[in-house]
C-alpha cells in the first residue's frame, strides 16, 4: 500500500508542475522517477514515450500507466495514472470556475513568460541526458537529426517518423546481425 | 444521459487519438460539430488554458469540456473516458513488453527507436523555444533583426542553462523561480 501511495504521489508532482504536455515532463522524470526512485532507468523511459507516442492516448498517461504497471501491476498502474490526471482536474476545474479570464491576467502571463523559459532549459538538458543514452554511432545521429528536421518544420506525422525509425532500426540491425 | 454521451466521447477520442494531447484536438471540433457542447471560441481559449496550466494538455481539454457541458461530474467522466483505454492497452503491452524486451527483434527496433524519440523532444524544446526567446511576431511587423531577439529572455534563458547544469536542484524549483522572476521583471 506504501508503494502505491508513493507512486500516486510522484506522479500527482509530475502532473501539477508538467507546462506544456507530454515531453515537458521529461526532465521531473529523470529525476524521480529514474534518479530518486530508481523506478526505471533512462534507457527504460525512452523506450515507453516511444510506445506511448505510438499507441492511442496521452503520452504523459501512456508513461504513468508503463511505470505504475512495472512497479506494481495493475494497481500500480491505475494509482500512477490518477495521481498524474489529478491535478489537472482541481486546477481546471478551479479555472473554470473562478477565473474565466485567466490567460488575459497580466500576471500570469508574465509568470508563464518566465515559467516557459525554465521549461526550454530543462528540456534542452533532459536532450542533452537522453541522447547519452541513445544515440551510440552514425545512424543514431542521422535519425536524430532527420526526425528533429522533419518533426520541427514539416507536418508529418511522429507516428510515421516513429514506425519508420524502428523499421530501419531493425532493418540494419539484423543485416549487421547477419554479416557476422 | 449526459454523463454515460461524455463517457463513450471521450473513451473514443482515448482510443483514437494517437500522438498526444494536441491530437486530441480534431476529434473535439468534431464533437462540437455534432453536439454543440462548446462553441468555436470556447475551444479555442480552451487549448490556450490547457496549454498553459500545468497537466498533460489532453487532459485538461477534456476536463474542460467535461466541466463546461455537465459540471464537475461531467468533467471526471470526460477524464475516465479519456483515460481508460489508455491504461488498458499500455498494461497489456507493458506485460508482454516485460517478456519480449530482451528479443533480439525488439532491441534492433529500439535500437533506432531511441534516437527518433530523443529527436522527437528536442523538436518539442523547439517550438516552445521559438515562442518563449523569439519575437516573430514584432520582427514580422519591423522585419528588423534586433526585434527577433528577446534580450530579457536570453539573458534569463543564459542564467537558467547555467544554473539547471550546476546545480542538480529539483526541475520544480527552476519552473517556480522562473515564474517569480517573469513577474517582477514583467516577461512577455
Amino acid at each position: 500500500m506504501k508503494e502505491l501511495w508513493e507512486l500516486f504521489i510522484v506522479f500527482f508532482r509530475i502532473g501539477a508542475f508538467t507546462f506544456g504536455g507530454g515531453y515537458a515532463m521529461l526532465p521531473i522524470i529523470q529525476k524521480e522517477i529514474v534518479d530518486d526512485k530508481k523506478w526505471a532507468t533512462n534507457e527504460e523511459v525512452i523506450d515507453y514515450y516511444a510506445i506511448g507516442q505510438c499507441t492511442p492516448g496521452i503520452i504523459a498517461v501512456n508513461t504513468a500507466t508503463f511505470i505504475g504497471y512495472k512497479n506494481k501491476g495493475i494497481l500500480g498502474a491505475i494509482f500512477a495514472t490518477v495521481g498524474m490526471v489529478f491535478p489537472s482536474l482541481v486546477i481546471i476545474i478551479a479555472i473554470a470556475n473562478f477565473f474565466m479570464h485567466f490567460q488575459d491576467n497580466p500576471i500570469v502571463q508574465h509568470a508563464f513568460a518566465g515559467v516557459r523559459l525554465a521549461v526550454v532549459a530543462l528540456v534542452v538538458n533532459a536532450v542533452v541526458r537522453m541522447w547519452k543514452t541513445s544515440v551510440k554511432d552514425i545512424v543514431g545521429i542521422i535519425i536524430f537529426g532527420l526526425t528533429f528536421l522533419i518533426i520541427a518544420f514539416t507536418k508529418i506525422s511522429p507516428v510515421i517518423v516513429i514506425i519508420l525509425s524502428a523499421v530501419l532500426g531493425i532493418v540494419l540491425n539484423l543485416k549487421k546481425a547477419t554479416e557476422r | 444521459m449526459i454523463y454515460l454521451k461524455l463517457l463513450l466521447e471521450f473513451f473514443k477520442i482515448g482510443l483514437f487519438a494517437v500522438g498526444g494531447g494536441l491530437a486530441t484536438i480534431p476529434f473535439l471540433q468534431e464533437l462540437i460539430d455534432k453536439y454543440g457542447w462548446v462553441t468555436p471560441q470556447e475551444l479555442v481559449n480552451m487549448i490556450a488554458i490547457s496549454e498553459s496550466t500545468p497537466g498533460p494538455i489532453g487532459i485538461n481539454m477534456a476536463t474542460y469540456v467535461g466541466f463546461e457541458t455537465a459540471g464537475i461530474l461531467g468533467s471526471i467522466v470526460a477524464t475516465v473516458g479519456l483515460v481508460t483505454p489508455s491504461v488498458i492497452i499500455i498494461v497489456i503491452i507493458a506485460h508482454y513488453f516485460m517478456r519480449f524486451a530482451e528479443q533480439p527483434i525488439v532491441q534492433a527496433g529500439f535500437y533506432g527507436l531511441r534516437p527518433a524519440v530523443t529527436g522527437l523532444i528536442g523538436a518539442a524544446g523547439f517550438e516552445v523555444a521559438k515562442v518563449s526567446l523569439f519575437k516573430l511576431q514584432k520582427y514580422m511587423a519591423t522585419k528588423k533583426i534586433l526585434d527577433l531577439l528577446d534580450i530579457k529572455s536570453l539573458i534569463l534563458f543564459g542564467i537558467l542553462m547555467y544554473a539547471t547544469n550546476k546545480f542538480k536542484w529539483h526541475p520544480i524549483i527552476f519552473l517556480i523561480a522562473a515564474g517569480v522572476i517573469g513577474i517582477i521583471f514583467k516577461f512577455g
